[in-house]
């Protein structure tokens, strides 16, 4: 994973809460048994007026001009600004795969499912939650003529917006750890085999029940 | 040491390493693998090298993309079928069991974990499927991780975790009867929200939880996920113990009973302390329907679709005015009112034998309705249908005008060739009612076993009490 850069970058407002993962990648793209090439489907029912499907070339389908991240207003956005409970619903990591792809790299809203916000920090993408009057405000800025702005610095935990207004937030300090250097969790964990070794012998002398071999049966 | 909580004891059990931060290395006992998830975790192992930490952790079965009707023909659609074979290659290559779609074991993998005993009390068990909190009803910690997560497991056994925060849940007293566990755990939903569960771990206690059988247990946990919860967690009881002897990998003899005594243990300690505390009187809950494109979006069915002008909050209100626009809805609507096209009986939460069974005594001597384009009944899995067959089930579905099919996850998101068309309304057993879930454009309403049945025979939804 490339590690997480500060950038200033502009603020696409997705003025929904309870944005579920079907919403953000529909379940046809899901037979794909790649992890990357879903950035052109991501949101597919809400930003194209026809029906999508995995393979299908993106660049001549008919836009939904009232979705957000069709508004030229918010071309080559990397943040995208949501309510509450953003991610809900299934486990899919292609949720984050598409948003990645797509080329955003921080949601903000004020509260996030819990699979989706760790699925997150698996891919690079930052999710911050803000309280929901800021998030309020932000979205009254984004709306305007101009797109909002914001820079985004993950040291310091800080957001800057256009006019100097200075946001903090919060981040826990392993995925902050992870983000920044790009960390391989499997191969951080795997340092610690020997300790996942001995508690495993353990469990075995103490739980002997769970390591029995399967009887033949059939019965429900 | 003082009281603690079910969670707490779970989670105690399974730390490996506990970091300054508080973030915790926890061991996972179980893995349940499906093919939608988990190629790109193979390919990240072959990638770097890595061999499963431990193979006989993880049991794979094909699910969501499997047809439920000319199994003999196999998968049509291309793009599925290689999906398919992929898990198939992918468990052949690194030596992990797989139920094939061949066999009669195959099913929804929340289905098969608890039926083949995979699936015990005490155990972490985890899923690249947010249904994983199904498990819970075990008194296991069970939880859905994404893709990434799924490799991090297979590679270490191990996931990087923070603990929760805990929610009990109890529903006092009783349910009046033809109120189901669906009903109960809809009203929960209702009561607390889509995300009134987030960063936590719900616990659902009371005399109505302990009344369940063990299916019923499985609905309520296995909608956790859509009160927003990491988890949902139901104590042990001799319920539990008695539902797990003898199945293929519950352990045997001795070794089951030294097992069962550590099970009864996994209880929530009286005096325990929870972050939150909920408690609803089972016996105000009444039969369940969703109107709209959020679980929580659920009234009685003696109730009406509501008026967005009636909401103070504007989000709320846009919310509503937005779902009632996709689900073709105008404020004030009775819910009796409301007429599917589609019946739809199956899915993770309700596709066990008690399910069939529960519908089939509603649809027995009556006939699906003209207005009923399609009703299916989709078994969980192939034991609960050859169970179901071997009552007579199948026989009073299909005399009724039902569809009786082939196990998988099927129309509950509609990945195989199961789906609603752009308009077309179901009453449906599954979970998730977003727009788009059971096909584009396609409107669901979530209802028990028993309600899908008596809407499929009245065309209309109705109190199944009153038939």
């Amino acid at each position: 994973m490339e590690p997480f850069q500060n950038f200033t970058g502009i603020v696409a407002p997705l003025d929904r809460s309870n944005v579920d993962t079907d919403a953000i990648i529909p379940k046809q793209f899901l037979k794909s048994i790649a992890r990357t090439g879903f950035g052109p489907y991501l949101f597919d029912e809400l930003r194209y007026l026809d029906r999508g499907e995995p393979g299908m070339d993106c660049t001549n389908r008919p836009l939904n001009p009232t979705f957000v991240l069709n508004d030229p207003r918010y071309a080559g956005a990397q943040i995208l600004l949501a309510r509450e409970n953003f991610g809900c619903g299934s486990s899919r990591e292609h949720a984050p795969w598409a948003i990645a792809d797509f080329g955003l790299r921080v949601i903000i809203a004020p509260s996030f499912a819990d699979i989706f916000h760790n699925n997150c920090f698996k891919n690079g993408l930052l999710p911050i939650v803000l309280a929901p009057k800021i998030v309020d405000d932000l979205f009254a800025r984004a709306n305007g003529v101009q797109a909002l702005r914001i820079s985004v610095d993950l040291p310091e935990q800080v957001l800057v917006l256009d006019d100097g207004t200075r946001i903090a937030f919060d981040v826990e300090a392993g995925n902050k750890e992870r983000l920044l250097k790009g960390l391989d969790d499997i191969g951080v964990t795997l340092e610690q085999a020997d300790v996942i070794r001995a508690y495993e012998e353990r469990r075995r002398g103490e739980a002997p029940w769970l390591f029995s071999a399967p009887q033949p049966g059939l019965s429900v | 040491m003082g009281a603690k909580t079910l969670y707490a004891k779970l989670w105690d059990e399974h730390v490996v390493h506990l970091d300054e931060n508080g973030t915790a290395l926890l061991y996972i006992d179980r893995q349940l693998v499906h093919e939608v998830t988990s190629p790109q975790a193979f390919e990240g192992l072959r990638l770097a090298g890595r061999r499963p930490w431990r193979v006989a952790a993880n049991l794979a079965v094909p699910d969501h993309n499997v047809p439920t009707r000319d199994l003999a023909a196999g998968i049509t659609d291309p793009v599925s079928k290689i999906q398919v074979e992929t898990l198939d290659s992918n468990c052949a290559e690194f030596g992990i069991t797989e139920f094939r779609m061949s066999d009669p074991r195959q099913g929804v993998v929340h289905v098969i974990g608890p039926e083949q005993g995979f699936t015990l009390p005490g155990t972490t068990v985890v899923c690249g499927d947010s249904h994983t909190s199904t498990h819970g009803a075990f008194g296991a910690l069970a939880f859905g991780i994404g893709t990434s997560e799924v490799e991090h497991v297979l590679a270490t056994q191990c996931l990087i975790q923070r603990k929760s925060k805990t929610l009990l849940i109890s529903i006092d007293g009783q349910v009046g009867p033809g109120v189901t566990a669906k009903d109960i755990v809809l009203a929960i939903i209702g009561e607390i929200g889509t995300a009134g569960g987030t960063g936590s771990v719900i616990e659902f206690a009371g005399d109505a939880i302990r009344a369940l059988s063990m299916e019923g247990r499985m609905t309520v946990c296995n909608m956790a996920i859509e009160a927003g919860a990491r988890a949902g967690l139901i104590g042990v009881d001799e319920k539990t113990i008695e539902y797990l002897r003898g199945r293929p990998y519950s352990p045997t003899g001795e070794l089951f009973e030294q097992g069962a005594a550590h099970w009864r243990t996994l209880v929530s300690d009286p005096g325990a302390h929870f972050d939150r505390v909920v408690r609803m009187d089972a016996a105000a809950i009444q039969p369940q329907v969703t109107w709209g494109t959020s679980p929580e979006m659920v009234v009685p069915i003696d109730g009406q679709v509501p008026d967005p002008q009636h909401e103070q909050d504007p989000v709320r209100a846009e919310g509503i005015r937005r779902a009632l626009d996709y689900m073709g809805l105008e404020p004030g609507t009775a819910i009796r009112d409301i007429r599917p096209d589609k019946i739809f009986i199956g899915s993770c939460t309700n596709s066990r034998i008690e399910d069939l069974r529960a519908a089939a005594e509603v649809v027995k001597g009556r006939k699906v309705a003209d207005s009923i384009q399609l009703a299916l009944v989709v078994p969980g899995s192939g034991l609960v249908k050859a169970q179901a067959e071997s009552e007579g089930l199948d026989r009073i579905f299909t005399e009724a005008g039902f569809e009786w099919r082939e196990p998988g996850c099927s129309m509950c998101l509609a990945m195989n060739a199961d789906r609603l068309e752009p308009g077309e309304r179901c009453a449906s057993t599954s979970n998730r009612n977003f727009e788009g879930r059971q096909g584009q454009g396609g409107r669901t309403h979530l209802v028990s076993p028993a309600m899908a049945a008596a809407a499929a025979v009245t065309g209309h939804f109705v109190d199944v009490r009153e038939l």
